[in-house]
């Protein structure tokens, strides 16, 4: 059982979730490990403009599921990592397409070939995240700091405890220094003393994010982007190294002060 | 909360007083402690009222200065109960499992 399957999910719909999963996916190709990502949001697909391949789609996941094309057929390998695929999902099917055993099946054929399974969760609690959550590992629950998305997060902290599945591992997308430091925003350290799960990640707002979404090039492959930063230390901990959390001082960036007290690092 | 990442903001001035933040935090936690255990403000108001009249049985209450409130400390959710009272109902004769109060 080589691959770990890894499931980004949130609750709350439009935080980062599709973001997250072609940041980190791409940082952890880049470190070298065999990726393979799922689109597991069946008739609002996304992964796959971000991640820059949605001309090379000829077969998808539901194909997969129903028997129409081979697993392989459907793995889209990515032009600059040849160790990293996308399985598309489909555009103009619903949720019901696919069932949580459907998805243990398929990332089972996967495991013994990967590092790392990154499924894209659709946005809330029914079939679609059942079916996203059903083959996870871990689990990483992403959220904006505001209320509406800590509430959908906690939600999910939940709904996994009841599943008995791992409890799940936290980031903070979209967090804006200023605005914590002005007390006009959550910080960090409070979204996790409310939600009371382990952090793996803090994004700050980054104006390169829309342009990369643009362009199909994730912001992981700027050097210079904060949010890539943030995602390329995600996938590092997700390795399993200690890797601090970096000061989110102010816009201008330079100081890239490491802070690893609070949260130990991993 | 003077955690760390205001010292790691390095606070160039005073803390400002009162930023929206704190108020999101409030209301979060007030939220949640009622999702978590699917209470409903709502039920949770029925639920104060049959504790009120249970009360009243013994002690002369005024319901409006009762609070009785969902709390989260650490990681538990309890039901904190604040019930201030007049004076006892002196009746020795009055056998509380008879519900003809
Ligand atoms: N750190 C960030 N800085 C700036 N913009 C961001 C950041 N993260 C995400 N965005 C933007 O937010 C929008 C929503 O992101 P994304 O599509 O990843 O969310 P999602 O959770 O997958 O949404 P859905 O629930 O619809 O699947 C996108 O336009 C994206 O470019
Ligand atoms: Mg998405």
């Amino acid at each position: 059982m080589g691959a770990k399957v890894v499931t980004i999910t949130s609750g709350k719909g439009g935080v980062g979730k599709t973001t997250t999963t072609a940041n980190v996916g791409v940082a952890l190709a880049k470190d070298g490990q065999k990726v393979v990502l799922i689109d597991a949001d069946i008739g609002l697909r996304n992964l796959d403009l971000v991640m820059g391949l949605e001309k090379y789609i000829v077969y998808d996941l539901v194909d997969v599921v129903e028997g129409r094309a081979k697993l392989r057929q459907a793995m889209i390998k990515h032009r600059q990592f040849p160790e990293l695929y996308l399985i598309p999902a489909a555009q103009t099917r619903d949720k019901t397409a696919v069932s949580p055993a459907d998805m243990i099946q398929l990332t089972d054929q996967l495991r013994g070939e990967f590092d790392y399974i990154l499924i894209d969760s659709p946005a809330g609690i029914e079939r679609g995240f059942r079916n996203a959550v059903a083959p996870a590992d871990d689990v990483l629950i992403v959220t904006n700091p505001e209320v509406s998305a800590v509430r959908d997060a906690d939600r999910i902290i939940g709904l996994l405890e009841a599943n008995h599945k791992e409890p799940g591992q936290l980031i903070i997308n979209r967090l804006k220094p200023e605005a914590v430091r002005r007390k006009e925003m959550l910080s960090p350290e409070e979204i996790t003393d409310i939600l009371g799960i382990k952090i793996i990640g803090i994004v700050p707002e980054d104006e390169n994010v829309v342009p990369s979404s643009n362009t199909g090039v994730p912001v992981t492959l700027m050097e210079q982007s904060r949010a890539g930063q943030a995602f390329r230390d995600i996938a590092r901990r997700l390795m399993g190294e200690k890797v601090p959390f970096m000061s989110l001082d102010d816009a201008s960036g330079g100081l890239f002060k490491r802070i690893s007290r609070l949260f130990g690092g991993g | 909360m003077t955690g760390w990442l205001s010292r790691l903001l390095g606070r160039s001035e005073p803390a400002p007083q009162q930023g929206s933040s704190s108020i999101a935090r409030e209301r979060l936690q007030f939220i949640l402690v009622h999702d978590r255990i699917s209470l409903t403000p709502e039920r949770m108001d029925m639920m104060k009222q049959e504790i009120l009249a249970v009360l009243r049985k013994y002690i002369d209450v005024d319901g409006d200065s009762v609070d009785i409130a969902l709390q989260k400390r650490d990681k538990n959710s309890l039901l904190i109960a604040e019930v201030p009272f007049t004076k006892s109902i002196h009746n020795e004769d009055y056998d509380p499992s008879r519900d003809d109060a």
